[in-house]
C-alpha cells in the first residue's frame, strides 16, 4: 500500500511531543544520585513513606475490589438514564482535579462535614488527617479504574456460562463464585493493577484531605514534593522508585490493557 | 406456552413422553432456541410447563421454578464448557452443585464410559470440537436430569466429525430415561435422532409426527424443501386441483376442499417443445436455476406451476438447459399425491 507522504511539519510536531515525554525521564535518570541511592533508601523518612504508601495503596485497592466489583455488576445490569447517571457518578473522580476531590471529601467527612459531624458527635471519630483519610482519598480517585475495567469484562462475558451453571443446579452464589468471578479474573486483575497504580501516585486529594504527617499520611508522592526543597537527592530517589514501578506495570500489563480499555 | 420477543411471538403446545426424543425442527428465527430457553427457565414466558406431574411454570397461578431447580440438562450449540475448569471438573460441576456423593468419582466414571477417561485432566481449550461437545453432553447427563434440552448440538461441528458425534449422541440418548428435546435447523440431525418431529415456523407448530410421516406429507414449504419435494397448495375438485392463480393440476383422485399436492422432482419430465403423450399435466415455464446434486441435476422452473425437476446431467447437456431457457414440463396425474390441507 502506498500512502500519501506525511508532511515534515507533522513529523516535527510529533517529535516535539515525544521530547516532552522523553526529556523529563532522561533528566530523572541522568541526575539520579546513583551512588547514594542505597543510602537514601535506608533513610527512615524514605522507608516510612514507602511503607505507608504500600499499605495505603493496597488497602485502597482492597476496598475498591470489595465495593467496586458489585458496583460494576449493577452498572452492567442497568440501562438507559439510570445507567448514564450511575456511570457519570462513578467515573467523575477520573476527570475531577484531585484537589477538588480532597476538598469534597473534607466537606463530607470533615469534623463539620455532612457525615463527619455526625460521626464526631456520635462516636468522637475524626477521619481527616488520619491514615484512614489517606486510604479514603486514594480509594476515591482510584476505584473508577477498577469499576470500568470490571464492567467492560462483564459486558463482554458470555452469559451462557452462567446459564449452563444454573441449569446444572448451581444457585446464585455458586454461579457467582465458581463461574462469574473466575471468568472475570483477567478484567478484575487488570482493573486492580490500574487502580493500585493510581492509588500509589495519589497526591492532590490525599494532601488536601489527609494532610502531611510523616508516618501517618505522608505517602511517597507527598514526601517527594516536600523533600524537593530540602533533600533533592531523596526526592529523586523516591521518584525513580515510582518511575520503575510504573514502567514495570506498563510492560507487564500492556497486552491486557489494550483489550480492557 | 407463549413467549414474546418484541414483535415475535412463540406460541406452542408441546408434549413429550419419557424415553422419547422429540426434535423441534425449523428454519432460523422460527423460535426454537426461545422455546428451549423458556423450558429451561432462563427466559420469561406465559403459560404452563409440567414435567413428570410437577408444575415448573404456571404464569396464571404465579408458579415459577427457577432454572437451578428444574433438573433440566442443557446442551448448547457450542459446548459452553467452563474454560477455567478441567474436563473432569466440568462434568462434576452439576454433581457438586446438587451435593451428590463422590462427585469426582461419578464424573470420572461418566468420562471413562464415553471413552474420554484420558482427557479428564485436560482443559476444555485443549479438546477438539467433537470431544468438547461430547463432554458438554456428559456434563448435562451426569446429574441425571429428568429433561434433556439440546440446542443444535451438532451444528457448530465440522461436517467431517459430525457423523461420529451424532452416533455418540444417539447412543447416549438411547440410554437416557427422561424426556429428550432436541432443537435443530438441520433435517438430517432431526431425522437421525428423533422419534417424533415437531416443525416450528414463525413461532408456531406447523406439523408434527413421526419423521417419515412428516416428510411424506409436507404441510409447509420448509418441510417440502427438506424432503426434497415440490409442494403446491390449492382447491381440489374431483380429478384436478386448482392452484392459486388458476393453474390446473390433474391428479388421479384429488377429493375436494383445500389440499396440498406433492410432486417428486423425479416425476417431472422436461421438453424443449410441447410434448404430445399420455401425461395429462403439461405446463410451460422458464428455467430459473440449474443446480448439481451429486450425479443428478435439479432444474428449478418458474411459471404458472413452479416446480423443481430432477434430471440427469446428460439430459441437461442435450436439451441445453440453462437459466432463461423455455421449457415444457410433463407430469402424469398418478404422480401427483394429494392430501387435505
Amino acid at each position: 500500500m502506498r500512502r500519501a507522504k506525511t508532511p515534515a511539519a507533522i513529523g516535527i510536531l510529533a517529535a516535539l511531543g515525544l521530547l516532552l515525554f522523553l526529556l523529563p525521564m532522561a533528566g530523572l535518570i541522568i541526575r539520579a544520585p546513583w551512588s547514594q541511592a542505597l543510602g537514601e533508601l535506608a533513610d527512615p523518612t524514605t522507608t516510612t513513606a514507602l511503607g505507608l504508601s504500600i499499605f495505603c495503596s493496597l488497602t485502597a485497592t482492597g476496598i475498591a475490589l470489595v465495593l467496586g466489583v458489585p458496583l460494576a455488576m449493577i452498572l452492567a445490569r442497568t440501562r438507559g438514564t439510570l445507567r448514564n447517571i450511575l456511570r457519570a457518578l462513578t467515573t467523575l473522580p477520573m476527570v475531577l482535579p484531585p484537589v477538588v476531590g480532597g476538598v469534597a471529601l473534607l466537606l463530607a467527612f470533615g469534623r463539620r462535614g455532612l457525615v463527619g459531624s455526625l460521626l464526631y458527635q456520635a462516636f468522637g471519630i475524626q477521619i481527616p488527617f488520619t491514615t484512614a483519610a489517606a486510604v479514603m482519598a486514594e480509594t476515591f480517585v482510584s476505584m473508577p479504574f477498577l469499576v470500568i475495567a470490571v464492567e467492560a469484562g462483564l459486558r463482554s462475558l458470555d452469559h451462557r456460562y452462567e446459564e449452563a451453571a444454573r441449569s446444572l443446579g448451581a444457585g446464585y452464589w455458586r454461579v457467582f463464585t465458581r463461574v462469574t468471578l473466575p471468568l472475570l479474573r483477567p478484567a478484575i486483575f487488570s482493573g486492580a493493577v490500574l487502580c493500585w497504580a493510581r492509588a500509589l501516585g495519589e497526591f492532590g486529594a490525599t494532601i488536601t484531605f489527609a494532610g502531611n504527617f510523616p508516618g501517618r499520611t505522608q505517602t511517597v508522592p507527598i514526601a517527594v514534593y516536600l523533600a524537593l526543597e530540602t533533600k533533592p537527592d531523596a526526592a529523586i530517589t523516591l521518584s525513580l522508585i515510582l518511575l520503575v514501578v510504573s514502567v514495570a506495570i506498563l510492560v507487564g500489563m500492556r497486552d491486557r490493557w489494550l483489550g480492557a480499555l | 406456552m407463549r413467549v414474546r420477543r418484541g414483535a415475535f411471538t412463540l406460541d406452542v403446545d408441546l408434549s413429550a413422553a419419557a424415553g422419547e426424543t422429540v426434535a423441534v425442527l425449523g428454519p432460523n428465527g422460527a423460535g426454537k432456541t426461545t422455546l428451549l430457553r423458556a423450558l429451561a427457565g432462563l427466559d420469561e414466558m406465559e403459560g404452563r410447563v409440567v414435567l413428570d406431574g410437577e408444575v415448573l411454570e404456571d404464569t396464571g397461578r404465579g408458579v415459577h421454578v427457577p432454572a437451578e431447580r428444574r433438573h433440566a440438562g442443557l446442551v448448547f450449540q457450542d459446548h459452553i464448557l467452563f474454560p477455567h475448569l478441567t474436563v473432569l471438573e466440568n462434568v462434576a460441576f452439576g454433581l457438586r452443585a446438587q451435593r451428590r456423593p463422590q462427585p469426582a468419582a461419578v464424573a470420572r466414571a461418566w468420562l471413562a464410559d464415553a471413552g474420554l477417561g484420558e482427557r479428564a485432566e485436560a482443559m476444555p481449550r485443549a479438546l477438539s470440537g467433537g470431544q468438547a461437545q461430547r463432554v458438554a453432553l456428559l456434563r448435562a447427563l451426569a446429574t441425571e436430569p429428568r429433561l434433556l434440552l439440546l440446542d443444535e448440538p451438532l451444528s457448530a461441528l465440522d461436517v467431517s466429525i459430525r457423523a461420529e458425534v451424532r452416533r455418540e449422541l444417539s447412543r447416549q440418548l438411547a440410554s437416557f430415561q427422561g424426556v429428550r428435546l432436541l432443537v435443530t435447523h438441520d433435517p438430517l440431525e432431526a431425522m437421525a435422532l428423533a422419534d417424533r418431529l415437531v416443525v416450528l415456523e414463525q413461532g408456531s407448530v406447523v406439523q408434527s409426527g413421526a419423521p417419515d410421516e412428516v416428510t411424506a406429507r409436507p404441510r409447509s414449504r420448509f418441510v417440502a424443501d427438506l424432503a426434497g419435494v415440490n409442494l403446491l397448495r390449492g382447491h381440489a375438485n374431483g380429478d384436478h386441483v386448482t392452484l392459486i392463480g388458476d393453474a390446473l393440476v390433474a391428479a388421479a383422485d384429488a377429493g375436494s376442499g383445500d389440499v396440498f399436492a406433492v410432486i417428486h422432482p423425479r416425476a417431472v419430465a422436461l421438453y424443449r417443445t410441447r410434448p404430445d403423450g399420455t401425461p395429462r399435466n403439461v405446463w410451460h415455464g422458464r428455467v430459473d436455476s440449474v443446480d448439481l446434486y451429486g450425479d443428478r441435476v435439479r432444474v428449478r422452473v418458474a411459471g404458472p406451476v413452479p416446480l423443481v425437476a430432477e434430471v440427469t446431467r446428460a439430459a441437461v447437456r442435450e436439451l441445453g438447459l440453462a437459466a432463461g431457457a423455455d421449457v415444457w414440463m410433463a407430469v402424469k396425474a398418478t404422480e401427483v399425491a394429494v392430501y387435505p390441507a
